[in-house]
């Protein structure tokens, strides 16, 4: 016979200001396994916690209840209290009288009746709870990390340097992402390439970080602790290890292509190319879409010329398999497409750009090697405008702030003074958001030492005229509509996520504008709601340099404290299947969100390592083949009695006295 | 009456408060410079409830050419507000016109005769 203990909580007026605790107490003493009830303040205050220890060696309880707040606030705190009494962490159930009644209902009579319900569903769950033991599964050792730019390369220097293996995997040829195309960074104007490249450098030779370029993740399963994943890595047609950098293949390499990555259509390349001076892996790479060779040798100029012997035409696909025991998704941004901003002219005028684009035409590695010169006729532009918001926090685009834009419009328009001092530069800007360490300051520099005009209003159009841009706008703090020459344009367009594909693939959600989705805004900004998977860069949410090797090193740390651990401790309570009824019909195997059913002949089959126990599978089973471990079919049953039969009888309704009409 | 910003929100089904003054809509305006508040400054006037924003000329100069309806950022339909206020106007019988009383109707432009029709009749 099962002794159940229960213990009812004030929490202060929070449940008492709506709740006669009183009265539930006494009446839940009435339930026949109910051999012990009390009540108190806070029950979770280490008093509280006392009280319950002590009740349950003095009255040997074998499992007991908790009313108070919601079992995702203090189920561990009472969990824990009870271990220390000896009793099973399982044989504790919360009663939630607080979310869902105290703070939703103001009628003491109903609420009262209402709390005595869920308490005695709860007793009669507790009651049918089997004591269970946590299940240990073993951990890989290893990180992979997808995306290469400046947030991917913190978290796996940061776990490499804790002494973890880590699976660096980047799309593109080279590591760096978008930081490398940057010209100078705010506030401090540092050189982009100056303060990254060391650290791709020292990506490179940490012996503890395996870097795969060209390369996609493809498919992962498994769950915290043993993640498998698959890894295509797409041919590069060059061996990185034998490539010495020299350059003789660019050299006689007969194609020409526009250089829309790294260069963004501001200049061209070859086929064979490096993406940067600094890239890593420092090996050449060929563009197989552009290259006459590849697959048939028939132009073979490259290999003719290679001394090394490095290019291999008939380089093949690879997919390589990897255990990992975490995983933290890194994988950045893109633009706003000017394209699709018709009033700013589709982006078919030649002459205005967009912000990377800009980086690029400053950047002394870019295109024009530093000098600012525009795309149409090579002319240095004397006037120029910057627009910021664009795209951004606009329902017809992006209902979000891009939070980079004031910042880098800012050091644009710095750095253009700069380039050309007898330029006039005038910022459009609907508010200047520049809430960060020594950014205001930096604004303030700016406006002062640069010089730079700020007008107040959002630019309407931009019309072409001769060789000339009209910008139509609105001074909104005098009033005036202003039409106004330039030479050229930069748009501040906003920041969209690369997210779509890797979320597929991990199988993690995203956030109403494609960002990935964290388990909670503010108190779990670096977790994906799936255990052991972590999140860093503006994949989560828009955000600078900084923010993002902050984010960066904290889901290195997230991880690294799943790689210390000898052992991960996983919930028992996952689902059973018992084979006798089952059909094999595979309802559960294409619900389980979580991939952790497979069918055999036998019948659907758990793997328990990567069951996260929603419970999905034995809600859709069509012959209850499939158990919930402590949530079984009798139980539940028992629960809705208690609320529907069992406390009602004991408290009636009695809102006789209710001020209900 | 009511507060301004509910009177338009009843007729145009537009809630002024979306505005955050970007300015766009003036910026495209094809008749701002014969305005005396541009839309966005009517729009300001609605949200403090100043009842000088139904004697604006500029919400019978606006052409209802949607440009700003079409570009507003917050998806706000300004040439209804627009219409809204002259709803409010014409519906006090403080203003209309007899469109058979208009002298050289020959030589309008016909735009403009048929926003005036919509706006004074």
């Amino acid at each position: 016979m099962e002794r159940i203990g229960v213990f009812v909580c004030h929490c202060g007026r929070n449940i008492a200001g709506a709740v006669n605790v009183k009265e539930v107490v006494d009446k839940i003493r009435k339930h026949p396994l109910v051999v012990h009830a009390e009540e108190y303040k806070y029950m979770c205050s280490s008093v509280g916690q006392n009280i319950i220890r002590e009740a349950i060696k003095k009255h040997g309880l074998t499992g007991i209840v908790v009313a108070a707040c919601s079992p995702s606030m203090h189920l561990e705190t009472f969990r824990t209290a009870a271990v220390s009494a000896g009793l099973n962490p399982y044989k504790v159930e919360m009663a939630n009288i607080r979310e869902q009644n105290s703070w939703v209902h103001d009628d003491v009579n109903e609420a009262t009746k209402k709390a005595l319900g869920i308490m005695w569903s709860a007793v009669n769950k507790v009651a049918g709870d089997q004591p269970l033991e946590k299940v240990r599964s073993s951990v890989k050792k290893k990180c992979l990390v997808i995306g290469g730019g400046i947030a991917g390369i913190q978290a796996a220097l940061d776990v490499a340097n804790n002494g973890f293996e880590v699976i660096l995997v980047e799309k593109s040829p080279t590591i760096g992402g978008r930081m490398a195309q940057l010209s100078e960074t705010f506030p401090t104007l540092d050189c982009a390439q100056c303060i990254l490249t060391p650290k791709m450098a020292e990506v490179a030779r940490n012996p503890n970080i395996k870097i795969y370029t060209l390369s996609e993740v493809i498919e992962v399963s498994g769950s915290i602790g043993n993640f498998k994943v698959k890894i295509r890595k797409n041919p590069r047609y060059v061996d990185i290890g034998a490539c010495n950098m020299c350059g003789e293949c660019e050299k006689v390499c007969p194609q020409i292509v526009l250089d829309k990555d790294y260069n963004r259509s501001l200049t061209v390349r070859k086929a064979i190319y490096i993406p940067f001076p600094q890239a890593i892996p420092a090996a050449y790479v060929i563009d197989a879409s552009h290259c006459h060779g590849v697959g048939t040798a028939r132009c073979n100029e490259c290999a003719k010329v290679c001394e090394q012997k490095a290019i291999n035409l008939f380089d093949k696909e690879e997919i390589i398999e990897e255990d990992v025991g975490a995983i933290i998704v890194a994988t950045g941004y893109d633009l706003y497409p000017k394209e699709k901003i018709g009033e700013y002219g589709y982006g078919r005028l030649e002459d205005v750009i967009d912000s990377l684009q800009f980086e690029r035409l400053i950047s002394s590695t870019g295109p024009t090697g530093g000098e600012l010169r525009r795309p149409s006729d090579g002319k240095i532009p004397k006037r120029i405008a910057f627009i910021q918001c664009v795209g951004s926090r606009d329902l017809q685009h992006l209902p979000y702030c891009s939070r980079i834009c004031c910042m880098y419009t800012a050091k644009h328009a710095f750095l253009y003074k700069h380039l050309v001092p007898d330029g006039e530069a005038y910022i459009f800007y609907i508010d200047i958001r520049a809430a960060g360490k020594k950014y205001e300051e930096f604004i303030m520099r700016v406006q002062q030492e640069g010089r730079v005009k700020y007008i107040r209003g959002r630019v309407s159009k931009i019309v072409q005229k001769g060789d000339q841009l009209i910008v139509h706008a609105v001074d909104t703090i005098t009033g005036k509509p202003m039409t106004l020459p330039f030479d050229m344009v930069v748009l501040a367009t906003g920041i969209v996520p690369n997210t779509k594909e890797i979320a597929n693939v991990l199988r993690i959600p995203l956030d109403e504008n494609g960002f990935l989705q964290e388990l909670h805004p503010k108190l779990a900004p670096v977790e994906s709601p799936i255990k052991g998977i972590f999140l860093a860069g503006v994949a989560q949410g828009p955000k600078d340099i900084q923010d993002s090797v902050a984010q960066a090193s904290a889901a290195a740390k997230k991880a690294v404290e799943i790689l210390s651990k000898d052992y991960i401790e996983r919930e028992p309570l996952i689902a059973r299947v018992n084979k006798e009824p089952c059909s094999r019909c595979g309802v559960c195997v294409q619900l389980c969100p979580y991939h952790a059913i497979e069918m055999t002949p036998e019948g659907a089959k758990i793997i328990d390592a990567a069951c996260e126990g929603c419970g999905t599978c034995a809600a859709a089973c069509p012959s209850g083949a499939i158990i919930l471990t402590n949530n079984e079919p009798k139980q539940i049953i028992s629960m809705i009695d208690a609320l529907l039969v069992q406390a009602p009888s004991v408290l009636p309704t009695a809102s006789s006295s209710t001020n209900k009409e | 009456m009511t507060n301004l910003a509910d009177k338009i929100l009843e007729i145009t089904g537009e809630d002024v408060y979306l505005c955050y003054f970007c300015g766009k809509c003036g910026a495209g305006c094809p008749m701002a410079d014969k305005m005396d508040h541009l839309p966005y400054q009517v729009i300001h006037m609605v949200q403090l409830n100043d009842m000088n924003a139904l004697n604006a000329k500029s919400i019978w100069i606006c052409a209802t050419c949607f440009t700003c309806s079409v570009r507003c950022p917050r998806n706000l339909d300004v040439a209804r507000i627009m219409e809204g206020l002259r709803t409010i106007k014409v519906r006090a019988q403080q203003q209309t016109i007899d469109l058979r009383k208009v002298e050289d109707l020959e030589k309008l432009p016909p735009i403009a005769l048929v926003a005036a029709g919509r706006k004074y009749t």
